[in-house]
This record gives C-alpha cells, structure tokens and sequence, in this order.
C-alpha cells in the first residue's frame, strides 16, 4: 500500500505543470482572501445602512416631538368679583360648594381679559382675544377658587395654558400671515404685548404624561392610551403565553406524531400568516356580538391579540424545546422520571430562554397592533383613563393613529412624542427580556 | 491514485465479505444461562420500523456480576440494552417482542409502570450527561422525584454516599453547589454514576461508559464498576474488548442482530468457540 501510494503521489506531480502545491495554494490565497475581503465590506455597509436608518427615524420623530414636551403658559390678572361671578354679594360671607361650583366662570374669565386689554372693542375682536387661550382657563379659575375661596371678590394672578394655536406660532416662530396658520394680525400682537409684558412662560408638559385625550391638543395626554396599552398587552400575555408554552410543550413531548398533528402543525403556521384585520374581524362577530363582551375593552383586544401572538410563540417555544439536547431527557428518563417531571423540570427550563425570546417577539408585534383593535372598537374617542380591562380605552399605536388624522397643527408633534413613548415601551419590554433571559440561561 | 487505492479497498472489502458468508450465523453458542439470574431475556426481537435490530435474542445477567456486551458497531448491542429498562419505549417505530424478566417478573408487563421498572433499573449513557444544575441537584435528582427521602438529612445522606460509592465525593465536596457541567469529562461520568446509584437501582445499565473519556478517567471507572458490582447487577455494552476482559465476569458477543456467543469472560478472550467472535476479538474485523 505505501508503495503504490508514494508511486502515485510522484504521478500527479509530473502531470501537473511545474507548480509546487504550496505556490498553487497561495496563488488561490489571494483570491480567496479577496472575496473574503469583499463580502465583510459588503456586510459591514449593510449594518452601518441600517444603523444610519434606525438612527434617521428616532432623530426625526424624537426632533418632531421635542415640542410636544412643552407648553405655554400665561399669568392673567384675574378678578373674582361677585357680580361677574353671578353671585349674589350678600351670601358672599358663607360661600356653598354648590355657589362655587356653578359660578360663571366664563364670564369671570371674559371680564378679567378685557381689563387686561382695555383697547380690545367689538364682539370680533372679543372673542379673538378670548380664542387666545385655552378652553380649558375658565375650569382652572374654578380649580383655583375653589382650592383658595379666600381669593373670593379679590383681584389675583393666575397661569392658564395659551390655545394650541398661539402655542404652535410661539414655538414655531412661523412670520406672521404664513399659510396654514389660525392666528390673526391682531392676535399676534396682543400675543406680543403678553410676552412684551413677560406674562408668557414655557413649561414642562407634564400634563402629556398624566391627561388622557382630548379633541383640544394642549390638553391631550397619553395616560388612556398608555394604561390601556398595558391593560391589553397584560390579558395578551395573560392568555398568550401559559396557552403557547402548553400548546408547544404538547405537540412537541406528548403528542403522537401523526397525520392529525401533522394537520395541527400546518394549521398553526397558517394562522401565524393571516392578515391581523381578519382576526379583528372575529374578534367582533365572535367574541364581542356572540359571547357578548364589552365593545372597545382591553379584554376583547387582548384575545384578539392572543391569536395573533399565540402562533408566534408556539412556533418560537416549539424551536426552543426542540434544541434541547435529547440526552437530557434520556438521563431523566433513566432515573424513573416520568415524562411530567422530564417535561418540567429538565425541557421547560432549558428552553425557556428560547421560549421568552418568542414571547417577546409575539408581544411587541402585538403591541404595534393597530387593524384588529379598530374592528372592537378600541379607535372610539375616550377621555378617561380606563382601570379596569373591562373599560373602554383605546391603546398608543391607535392613539397615533387617531392624532395623527387630527387637522391641528399641534397634534403633529404629539403623533411624534406618542411614537417615542411606544418605542420606549418596546424598548423597556425588549430590555427586560434580555434580563430574564440571562437570568435563566444562568440558571 | 484515487484507482488504485479504491482498488485495494475493494479487495479487502471482498475478503471480509467471504470471510463472512463462510461462517453461519445460526444458534448461539456457548453459554446462556446463569446459575443465579437477575435478569433474563428469551427470544427477543427488536424491530425499527421494518428494520429488525434484533433478532431472537436469550440470555440471562448473573446476579451481582458484571456481564459485558461486546460487538462492532450497530450490532444492535445499545439497543438490545435499551430494552432492559424500556428506554425504546420513547421511540415511536420501535417494537419489542419476547420475554424479559427482573426477579422472574415480566418489565413488559401491562401493569408495570416503565417509571417503576427504571428506578429497578438504572442507566449510565454513552456521553456524560449531568444535568445542568448543581453537583448536589444531580445527585438528589433520583431521591426527590421518587420520594426516597422525608427531610434535608437524609438527601444529605444520599447525596454524599452515592458520590462516595462514586469515588467522587473527596474531588467534589466542597463545590457541591458549582454546576455538575463544569466537571471534567471523567468527574461527569462518575456523577452520572453517583446520580444513578442514589436512587439504588438493582441492576445498572451502562452504555460505552467510558468511551467518551482518557484513559486514566477509564482506569477510574473500570475500577468503580469493579466496586459496584458487590451490590449491584451490571451490564455494560463496550467498544473495547480490553476492558469488557477487564470488568466483566461473562461476554456476550453480538453480531449483526445475533447473539453469536455467550460465556464466562476468561472462556471468550481465551478459547472462542466460534469463528466470528475469534475473528473479532483477534481484530481481524469490527
């Protein structure tokens, strides 16, 4: 054998050119080490491509919604005085609740602005001037008395928010007359007497933060959508999860492998493709006029979202549990595990990091989720913050759905910080993630 | 050079073959039967699918012995071990037929739990296999599932006799809390022993235990299964006919699906009584 062998190898180096297998092989080298080259540029530009996309959006939405943080403010020389209070002045000493309460404010509010603005004439002008400011002013002057009735029959300063409009044209700066703009001549200059006369502050918005919405921009807040989004995202993952695991768990250990699960395998990729809408549209014949369940509540829009989800995690659990390493079971096994006890106590949480990755990725497609909800009902105009997963609410990505419809200028910039504060969530929700999981793969 | 060499092989794959066809696989021979069995199997057959791994198969394992189950590669040697504790019941396409018997009683009976049989009878596996949890978690594994213990004493107790009768415990004691996985090949080896004798099975079944390991960790398992086999009943499939000559009081040689000879250890190493086993045992094939 080592004979022919060596015969051989002097064979293929006379029929071969004069070339020794070392130049041969670093000729090829360059190549080789060319196209290597190549493909790690190539690579590296892809990600640098999408690094600079990722970067482009928040940069964009984030300098969009900057403004959306702040608001203006204007301190007014208010006076409460009993006539414009439409209170009688002898029951002035013992004032009720109810007196306080149903006071003309309106007209407290009215009167106060054209002691302000002495010059201001005509019904025109008057209610330009009163157009400046919030709808929302006359209700703190009610606040503010009834918090201090002592202020009763006296002159006081108090802030009240501008209109989103005068808060668009200070923040934006835009020169006077520019298109688009609700604001007049005439408002622009008492705007700048007001900030002449250093009445106008900007402030943080907390209200942004704690309000719910509103059909007038500088009162909208995201409080509704934001606990309506965790209302629904808990009932998702409430039902999604514990459902996915064992639906996996099953098909995967337990069930026999035949034609019928073969069916249920194809099954469950399917669902995993159907377009969300189709399932909003079960959602409403099924869960809402069949069984009954409240219109626009978490509830409904979390089972809605559960079978969206529900595929995704059992595919992501299945191929979790799957790379669990088979002489795992086998050591239990031999032990004299039963299969309940090799299921739960050595595959579940060897695939559980696996599995928390897919039940992540359900969750935040779910919570970017908008078609299926509007089918329910959770695109209906809600001012309260829902408590409870049988209230009504509605949730961000249809929050920034709805604003972003809405015709006011400074709805813009509250579609953009509404944007920040989903991705922010996702962020928080995919960080946690990353912590659970260490933590398991500790474990 | 590609030719010739093909050639060659060709030749020598012809000699085998002859070699194999002259000799007739029909009754086993030698001896089957153990004056004092724990376990005994008659006639039985293995089938995957269509395939038959094992064919017809009786033989018995002497009580607190070692019998050693010798044979080259897919001879149906780890299958026909797998049988012993229904380990091939998790395979779907499987089909057993024939008789097994632990202490005269029938494992493949309808009324006998797999679970309680494999407490009976347990497994050490080819590849270490630890659990990924603590060198304690391991151990007390066994004990905890099957309700061995009342309180923390006596897992204690379990613990730390089984990983001595493993000769694990000195190397191990202080660390009894780091991860079984972080031991050496060898370490993980005997901790799945130790694993495996904390529920004190009565029979241990081991498939190549050690042939995954060094020599020196092979030394230290060959010795353990020589202190084993006081209080348990052994069978161990291996590649290695030093070692089944090592360990073993009784050899069974495999061929093909066949038990082709069966008798005490230094009988088989010294005068085959058929073709095939000298063939294998003087490394002529396998």
């Amino acid at each position: 054998m080592t004979k022919i062998s060596k015969n051989s190898t002097v064979d293929s180096t006379n029929t071969n050119s004069a070339l020794s297998t070392t130049e041969k092989v670093s000729l090829s080298l360059k190549k080789r080490h060319r196209k290597e080259k190549r493909f790690k540029r190539i690579g590296l530009f892809s990600v640098l491509f999408g690094f600079l996309l990722v970067v482009t959006l928040i940069g964009d939405i984030t300098s969009k919604a900057l403004p959306a943080f702040h608001q203006h403010w204007v301190k007014l020389e208010v006076n409460y005085q009993a006539s414009w209070l439409n209170i009688d002045e002898s029951t002035a000493q013992s004032l009720s609740a109810k007196q306080m309460k149903t006071a003309n404010y309106r007209n407290v509010l009215k009167k106060s602005l054209y002691q302000m603005f002495p010059e201001v004439s005509g019904r025109k002008d008057k209610r330009q001037l009163a157009k400046l400011f919030s709808s929302n002013a006359e209700f703190t002057l009610k606040d503010n008395l009834i918090a201090a009735p002592l202020l009763f029959d006296k002159q006081t300063q108090i802030w009240v928010r501008l209109d989103d409009d005068v808060d668009s044209y200070l923040k934006e700066e835009f020169p006077l007359g520019e298109a688009g703009l609700r604001i007049s001549q005439k408002q622009a200059q008492w705007v700048a007497q007001l900030i002449a006369s250093e009445r106008i502050e900007s402030r943080f918005n907390f209200s942004f933060f704690t309000a719910s919405d509103s059909r007038e921009p500088e009162l909208a807040g995201i409080k509704g959508a934001l606990m309506g989004t965790i209302l629904t995202m808990f009932v998702t993952l409430l039902l999604s999860f514990p459902l996915g695991v064992a639906g996996a768990l099953y098909l995967e250990e337990f069930a026999p492998k035949n034609r019928f699960t073969d069916f249920i395998e194809i099954n469950i990729n399917n669902l995993a493709a159907v377009p969300s809408i189709v399932f909003g549209l079960l959602g409403l014949a099924v869960i809402i006029n069949l069984f009954g369940l409240p219109r626009s509540a978490p509830l409904v829009g979390g089972i809605v979202l559960t079978l969206m989800t529900l595929p995704t995690i059992i595919i992501a659990s299945r191929a979790a549990i799957k790379a669990v390493p088979p002489s795992i079971r086998e050591a239990a096994l031999g032990l004299g595990a039963s299969k309940m006890q090799v299921t739960f106590s050595h595959v579940l949480p060897q695939a559980m990091p696996g599995i928390i990755t897919g039940a992540i990725i359900g969750v935040a497609q779910a919570l970017g989720e908008t078609a299926p909800l509007l089918m329910i009902g959770m695109v209906a105009f809600i001012v309260d913050v829902p408590t409870s997963i049988v209230d009504s609410a509605t949730v961000l990505p249809v929050q920034i759905f709805l604003w972003a419809d809405s015709p006011e200028r400074a709805f813009l910039a509250k579609t953009s910080a509404a944007i920040l504060v989903l991705l922010s969530l996702l962020m928080v929700i995919n960080l946690s993630a990353t912590m659970l999981r260490s933590k398991f793969e500790k474990k | 050079m590609n030719a010739i060499t093909s050639a060659k092989q060709e030749q020598v794959n012809v000699t085998t073959k002859a070699s194999l066809s002259q000799i007739e696989l029909t009754e086993t021979v030698g001896n089957i039967y153990a004056d004092d069995a724990k376990m005994s199997i008659r006639n039985a057959n293995v089938y995957y699918g269509d395939k038959q791994a094992i064919d017809n198969i009786s033989l018995d394992l002497a009580k607190n012995q070692v019998t050693a189950l010798i044979g080259p590669s897919g001879c149906g040697k780890s299958t026909f071990l797998r049988c012993l504790n229904r380990m091939n019941d998790t395979i779907d396409i499987c089909k057993i037929t024939g008789q097994f018997t632990l202490d005269d009683e029938d494992i493949y009976a309808k009324s006998l739990d797999p679970v309680l049989l494999r407490a009976r009878v347990g497994m050490v596996f080819q590849k270490p296999n630890p659990f990924p949890k603590s060198i304690y978690e391991n151990v007390a594994y066994g004990a905890r599932i099957h309700g061995l213990i009342n309180n923390k004493a006596e897992l204690d107790e379990i613990v730390e006799t089984s990983l001595q009768k493993a000769g694990l415990f000195n190397e191990v004691k202080d660390r009894l809390n780091d991860p079984g996985t972080g031991l050496s090949g060898g370490q993980q080896q005997r901790l799945c022993i130790a694993r495996t004798i904390a529920v004190s099975p009565e029979v241990i079944l081991m498939d190549e235990p050690a042939s995954a390991l060094d020599p020196i960790a092979t030394a230290i398992i060959e010795e353990l299964i020589d202190e084993l086999k006081e209080k348990y009943t052994i069978a161990i499939v291996t590649h290695s006919m030093q070692q089944a000559a090592r360990v073993s009081q009784h050899t069974a040689y495999f061929h093909m699906g066949k038990l082709v000879e069966m008798g005490k250890t230094e009988d088989i190493f010294t005068r085959p009584s058929h073709k095939l086993t000298e063939n294998y045992i003087t490394g002529r094939f396998g």
